[in-house]
């Protein structure tokens, strides 16, 4: 079924009730309460408000700092939010806020969406702001100065920007079905065993909460 | 006695009083004849030519269990988590116990979980789907509205991009469990979103869908329309009971075929627009870094993808003699055609019966005879499905993204059988 199939012409079908007719219309008011959605490449969607680096720091202090590090550095196995910029080549790359994320954007929603863990989507829009100048400084992306809005947050330039290509390149092997005589000349080696790693948890009786050595 | 369904269940009233005492007193009568045969003085016998206990008394009435568990010598069948692996339980994931599981069904007890925000627990009397944007119509829909609309069942794989992740460097974990049980499959029934959309009415400038949860990660993705429009389902039922809330109840997405994150559970918001949102789970994560630094975004596809899951590392091989090669193959791209199993570390091929049901983007088994004479052997299994794609090496894959790439390792995986019938993860040259 093609999209264009299934739409008349709007403004007789505005009127009338769907093929079914189940449910009801929703209201702008329940519209407006769940539409939190920002775009991460325009801003899209951002709201009014506005939060300093600053504040920012204030408000990470309380609500941050205790999984994500005082500095962005990360607690324990908690992420990381800070630093990593130039690692993506390495041979232990850190994906980080700084060296990763391609919008700043993205910042504002993910925080305001799902942050703080304990309490998720109950943080002022300013206070959002705030952290996303926060933890952009933190990186080094924007000064001392920087005030976050729905104006300011969309021209930030992330430096991972244009790492990202939108299109699947897969399928990127081209394996054939070979069904005999099929090594090559060096023959088949083990070039690597879970065997004597100790980073398997037992897969009988009680749940494990092993950890490696 | 483990933590599970029994765990806190008096002894006394997992075993009926007349059972427990027809058993201590056969056991008593027959000790002395088994400690000479078997060693074993506590052990009663149960198999021929002797009379189990449980054939000489009445067991538990009908709704003794009213929902119903499973057998009591199954308690170590269960989901099962990496504790090192990640920060906490509640942004995480456990695995399936696949080297117990027989079907291309999982039961809904033992479907892989994953949680950004924890499991919620939502009033299915509260929730509601709301469907707007670049829509005619914006709705909203209780549970009782989305049950009306004509229904669909299908049998669909979710797999987990992350699934054997920990794996691209090196062997790792030594277990199918945790190599390979970030899959499950279940019969979904639901409603065609294509249905929902039609019933708001698409507008011509749309093509792209926002999809939202109720967790408290709100977890939200982006979705091409083509691909709502295709086969995505709407459901709240798996495997014909309520989705378990493990999966997303009252209500989730089921996108066929594509990686399990954009199947959003407790699902309540759908907005249609006309470019993706770039949200933090298709930038920050989910995207698949290359040797060169870039990075790979949308790759939602699962490629076809299987796995010997008899023998494997929890199921070991015992004395030299005829087995049953099993395991399981699937694809995110339709029908899986064939499945080749290697007994010698991929010199040498053989084709493994395929066993019906072959659905489109379902597990699907594959069992091979295999006479095991006791040497030491490298065991492999390889789909081919509809489309031609073959599933490749580890180095194959390697070779084309480095080792940081994190997300969709497809390769075949190798056990190595050792003389005493043990069996390891290993990765070959």
């Amino acid at each position: 079924m093609t999209v264009a199939g299934v739409v008349a012409p709007s403004k007789t079908v505005a009127a009338e009730p769907g093929h079914f007719g189940y449910g009801r219309a929703a209201t702008p008011a329940e519209i407006a309460g769940w539409d939190i959605d920002v775009r991460g490449d325009d801003g899209a969607g951002l709201p009014a408000g506005q939060g300093s680096v600053v504040r920012g720091g204030n408000v990470y202090g309380a609500q941050c700092a205790a999984c994500h590090g005082t500095f962005g550095e990360g607690e324990g196995r908690f992420p990381k939010l800070a630093g990593g910029i130039g690692t993506l080549t390495h041979d232990r790359p850190e994906l980080t806020v700084g060296s990763y994320w391609p919008f700043a954007p993205t910042l504002w929603d993910y925080i305001n969406r799902a942050m703080p863990m304990p309490a998720p989507h109950t943080l002022s829009a300013d206070d959002v702001y705030a952290l996303t100048a926060y933890i952009l400084h933190l990186n080094d992306v924007v000064p001392g100065d920087f005030v976050a809005d729905r104006n300011s947050l969309p021209k930030v330039r992330m430096p991972n920007r244009d790492s990202f290509g939108w299109t699947d390149p897969r399928p990127d092997t081209a394996a054939t079905p070979c069904m005999s005589g099929c090594a090559g000349p060096a023959g088949v080696a083990i070039t690597s065993s879970a065997e004597g790693k100790h980073l398997t948890p037992r897969t009988t009786g009680p749940l494990d909460t092993m950890q490696p050595k | 006695m483990r933590a599970g369904f029994w765990r806190g269940i008096p002894l006394a009233k997992r075993t009926p009083s007349l059972g427990r005492r027809t058993f201590l007193r056969l056991g008593a009568a027959v000790t002395g004849a088994l400690a000479l045969r078997q060693g074993h003085a506590e052990t009663p016998i149960t198999s021929p030519p002797a009379d189990a206990p449980w054939s000489q008394t009445v067991g538990p009435g009908v709704v003794d269990r009213p929902y119903g568990r499973p057998a009591e010598a199954e308690a170590g069948v269960i989901r099962r988590n990496v504790p090192w692996l990640t920060a906490g339980t509640e942004s995480s994931i456990s695995f399936s116990p696949l080297q117990d599981l027989h079907g291309i069904i999982t039961p809904n007890g033992l479907f892989f979980e994953r949680y950004h925000a924890g499991r919620p627990e939502v009033d299915p009397e509260q929730h509601r789907l709301m469907i707007h944007g670049m829509v005619e119509r914006p709705l909203i829909l209780s549970m009782d509205d989305i049950v009306r609309f004509p229904s669909q069942s299908r049998i669909h794989f979710i797999e987990c991009p992350a699934n054997g992740g920990m794996e691209w460097r090196a062997a790792q974990l030594n277990s199918l469990q945790f190599t390979h049980g970030m899959i499950s499959c279940a019969e979904w029934t639901g409603v065609k979103l294509s249905t929902l959309l039609d019933e708001v009415g698409v507008r011509r400038e749309a093509r792209w869908a926002m999809v939202e949860g109720a967790d408290g990660a709100h977890m939200n993705r982006s979705l091409p329309l083509d691909k709502c429009l295709d086969d995505c389902l709407v459901v709240y039922a798996q495997n014909g009971e309520a989705l378990r809330p493990e999966q997303g109840y009252p209500l989730r997405l089921v996108v066929p075929g594509w990686e399990g994150n954009v199947s959003i559970k407790w699902l309540r918001r759908i907005k249609l627009g006309d470019r993706p949102w770039y949200t933090r789970e298709e930038t920050s994560k989910y995207t698949d870094l290359m040797p060169d630094g870039t990075s790979r975004g949308f790759t939602w596809l699962i490629d076809a993808k299987s796995v010997i899951t008899f023998p494997c590392p929890e199921k070991p091989l015992h004395e030299p003699r005829l087995y049953e090669i099993r395991g399981l193959a699937w694809s995110g791209n339709g029908k899986v055609r064939q499945v080749d199993v290697s007994t010698d570390g991929g010199v040498s091929w053989q084709r493994a019966a395929l066993h019906d049901p072959v659905l489109s983007k379902a597990l699907t088994r594959f069992t091979l005879a295999w006479r095991w004479d006791g040497g030491p052997a490298l065991l492999q299994s390889r789909v081919v499905d509809e489309t031609g794609y073959v599933q490749p090496t580890i180095a194959q894959l390697r070779a084309s993204r480095g080792t940081n790439s994190v997300y969709h390792n497809n390769s075949i995986q190798t056990w190595q059988i050792k003389p005493d019938g043990s069996v390891f993860d290993v990765q070959l040259s």
